[in-house]
């Protein structure tokens, strides 16, 4: 076998297994009667956590994978028995399913928490806390991460407004610190939050560079399928050495392929931007529906800022290490925000450098955070650039509302219309 | 800015069932003309979405605070701007400013929700005026929250000072908390009518006399309450054979005055949560030291609660259960506008506390342009004949 053999597609297998040990690990804890700290995807807090050695669980997670199993629906049912209406987001509900009976999960059983930790990223992660809170009387934190307050106004590190907002996540991080310390009964060690910083910072390092390099022709990573295996490791494993090893071997292997011209397994015929959250409920067969026209999706918004923000690769000072946290937390989980609220410009500002074709919107019920203003987005970029963009609407957990044969109506016709698009180019029309 | 004409129209010798008319009016009408009045004047405006906004510091600025709370009409240009499975306020906001009816110099949203947060960017995308999410503290339980908020406080001053040209000193802003505080007292004053003697105030007029301030300058809101509220107690009315009930869930979207009028025909309306914004604070800001921290002091310490905060010494269902015994309420109306994330999830948590307590409470949901209520009616009649046979 010679080493690009080894070495291409390494990162699915290994980020794959990376990921089937972790829920290993939160199973295992589980028999053991432990507990974990209930955590999301944007902002995990998982350097301060994994200080403490803290099992973490990402219920976001562990709700999408019922329904790329497809077997979200029986978990949403159990839920609505209870009273939670059908209009609330399905991740809520199907974690609801999974705690009233007993951490039952297809991967293996989910630990009960001790603790949750969740940023003000969404505001659901606040009202599905107190959830728990209610259910099991543990502490819940929210680390409220003050976000930019108009559009295109963007303050900086060491601008006064900045640094407010600076202090104030600061003051909140030294709060958490005795919560976890009660939580755990171990002291703070700040030599050991150091060393998560430090795998974060390659984690992120790497993502950035991997993020990157899909600008190549052809792209060397499917935004939508291969990037939610990456982002999977990105927050199940950050802070971890494991983790920042799997994203060092992760950018040897991109690098590998857009030296090689290793492209992905579709025929790239369009390259397309996805904003949004996948389609889990038919996660594959979504996909097909742009890899049989030969398109592939060489950017997605979910992989910016379901990554928490670290895909603009922030890397903390180590000297300094709790005023950095709070430094890399404000800038890392606003960008996030950004990339839900306000991603026009940065679509704009990638469609050039990633020579997109067509931009796909996909709001969903589930989540207003990330659906409420996409048709405006769409409006304003539409204003700006002259671009194919198709507006798609399902949701990422329940089956209810999606329909495959509309979906797949509405992706065939922009198809027809991207083709035809390229074709008046190339006969010399605008 | 100030006006000497009263912006609701001249209601000042009008007997109070005219005045109580032109408020319920002034509230359902979809033109802002009262809005209107202000800015033919000259005047500045700065449009506030729920939940809660410190009026005083606009109105330091010498604007006039808009309560942006939707209304019942069809958002058929703002639509475009959304997507679905959405609650009706955020797009019929947008209408009212789309359509030019709800002029602005300044927008400003808050992080009550995840639509109420996009809001201000889609705003922002569609107006050239400054939209912005003034940030308060979703984590109450800070020891630096306060002084955050002071910040984002005096940040908001600067930017409603460039715009009016009037600088927001210490001075008038506590001028400004001075005068809200009054204005606070006598709505105070309205719910212990509603609460001690509801037949003298009806469940709408209630509403309109707390919702038209959110419209009017906070001056002529208090010479209005200063008039009504004497000859709403002087009101020559029965108590009538009603049940007692807290109306809860209308903390953003508003429910239409119609539904409000419907739940008063058969019971009596002795607390809620319309409009809680512009009710949050439950004691006067003192109006010693700095004004922005008083504000912001107040803002965590001296409030009442909502779905849409999180604070560890406010569990709500406590707080429901507390506002349901002070009001000596028979029984809860227990609501939540359609597609209300925050509010659909806290109704879970209510409804078993109030099972728990064995507190009887009728359940619905609605949306603020709803127009036939009769499915409606005959369910809340027979959940006070249920009252009052069982």
């Amino acid at each position: 076998m010679d080493t690009s053999t080894s070495i291409v597609g390494r990162g699915n297998r290994d980020g794959a297994r990376l990921f089937r040990e972790w829920f290993d690990g939160l199973k295992q804890a589980a028999e053991r009667e432990e507990r974990a700290a209930y955590v999301f995807v944007m902002g995990s807090l998982n350097e301060i956590l994994k200080s403490f050695d803290i099992p973490v669980t990402f219920p976001e997670i562990t709700s999408l994978q019922l329904a790329v199993r497809r077997e979200a629906h029986e978990y949403l049912q159990v839920a609505e028995d209870q009273g939670y209406s059908p209009d609330i987001c399905g991740y809520v509900k199907a974690d609801v399913a999974v705690q009233l009976m007993n951490g039952e999960h297809p991967m293996g059983r989910i630990p009960k928490p001790s603790m949750a930790v969740y940023t003000n990223a969404c505001n659901t992660y606040v009202k599905w806390a107190e959830i728990w809170e209610r259910m099991y009387g543990i502490p819940i934190f929210t680390l409220d991460v003050p976000g930019h307050r108009q559009l295109g106004i963007h303050t900086r590190p060491g601008d006064e407004q900045f640094e407010s907002d600076r202090r104030y996540v600061e003051t909140q991080i030294r709060e958490l610190i005795p919560l976890c310390e009660k939580v755990t009964g171990r002291a703070f060690d700040i030599d050991r939050l150091r060393e998560t910083m430090a795998h974060a910072n390659t984690m992120s390092r790497s993502w950035a560079r991997i993020l990157e390099l899909n600008a190549s022709h052809p792209s060397v990573f499917n935004a939508l399928t291969d990037g939610t295996i990456y982002l999977g490791v990105a927050n199940a494993l950050r802070g971890t050495e494991a983790g920042a090893r799997y994203f060092q071997d992760l950018v040897e292997e991109m690098e590998l392929k857009v030296a090689s011209g290793i492209g992905t397994l579709t025929e790239e015929k369009h390259r397309l931007a996805f904003v949004g959250v996948p389609c889990y409920p038919i996660f594959r067969r979504f996909n097909e529906m742009f890899a049989e026209w030969g398109g592939t999706f060489v950017l997605s918004t979910y992989l910016w800022f379901a990554s928490g923000g670290s895909n603009r690769g922030y890397e903390y000072d180590l000297v300094d290490p709790i005023r950095s946290l709070s430094e890399g937390l404000l800038l890392g989980v606003r960008d996030a925000m950004d990339s839900m609220f306000d991603q026009t410009t940065m679509i704009e500002e990638s469609l050039d450098g990633f020579g997109i074709d067509g931009v796909v919107y996909h709001p969903i019920k589930s989540c207003r955070t990330v659906s409420t203003g996409l048709a405006d987005s769409r409006r304003a970029l539409l204003q700006e650039r002259d671009v194919a963009t198709l507006f798609i609407e399902s949701d990422m957990m329940d089956r209810r509302v999606v329909s495959e044969a509309q979906l797949k109506n509405r992706i065939d016709a922009f198809f027809e219309g991207l083709v035809s698009r390229k074709r008046h180019v190339v006969a010399g029309g605008r | 800015m100030k006006t000497s004409t009263p912006l609701l129209g001249p209601w000042q010798d009008q007997p109070l069932e005219e005045v109580l008319g032109l408020c319920r009016d002034t509230i359902e009408e979809a033109d802002f003309s009262a809005v209107d009045r202000w800015r033919a004047t000259g005047g500045k405006v700065a449009g506030h979405f729920q939940v809660y906004f410190p009026c005083e510091v606009a109105h330091a600025a010498g604007m006039l605070p808009v309560k942006v709370r939707g209304a019942p009409v069809e958002p058929t240009a703002a639509e475009s701007r959304f997507g679905s499975y959405l609650c009706s306020i955020i797009k019929t906001s947008l209408q009212l400013a789309l359509e030019g009816k709800l002029q602005l110099d300044a927008f400003f949203s808050h992080p009550i929700c995840d639509a109420a947060r996009n809001l201000a960017a889609i705003w922002g995308r569609n107006f050239d005026y400054p939209a912005q999410i003034v940030y308060l503290p979703q984590n109450a339980n800070s020891a630096g929250s306060a002084t955050y908020l002071a910040h984002e406080y005096r940040r908001v001053a600067r930017l409603l000072g460039e715009i009016s040209g009037i600088e927001v000193t210490d001075e008038r802003l506590r001028d400004s908390i001075r005068l809200y505080n009054r204005s606070r007292e006598l709505v105070r004053e309205l719910y212990e009518i509603k609460r001690e003697t509801p037949w003298k105030v009806s469940a709408e007029d209630g509403y309109a006399l707390v919702a038209v301030g959110g419209l009017i300058p906070v001056e002529e809101h208090i010479q209005l309450l200063e008039a009504v509220l004497p000859a709403l107690r002087a009101r020559d009315a029965n108590p009538e054979d009603r049940v007692r009930v807290v109306f809860e869930g209308a903390f953003c979207e508003q429910p239409p005055l119609d539904l409000i009028r419907l739940v008063g025909r058969s019971c009596y309306i002795v607390d809620d949560d319309f409009l809680i914004g512009l009710r949050w604070m439950t004691e006067d800001v003192p109006v010693q030291g700095s004004p922005f921290d008083a504000l912001a002091e107040s803002y965590l310490e001296r409030s009442s609660y909502s779905p849409v905060q999180h604070d560890n010494r406010k569990p709500k269902e406590k707080m429901l259960l507390d506002r349901v015994h002070r009001a000596r309420a028979d029984a809860v109306v227990l609501t939540a506008a359609k597609m209300c994330e925050p509010g659909l999830e806290e109704q879970v948590a209510y409804v078993k506390a109030l099972d728990h307590e064995r507190i009887r409470y009728f359940l619905s949901e609605f949306e603020e342009n709803a127009s036939s209520f009769g499915a409606l009616e005959l369910q809340v009649e027979t959940f006070v004949e249920s009252l009052l046979f069982t």
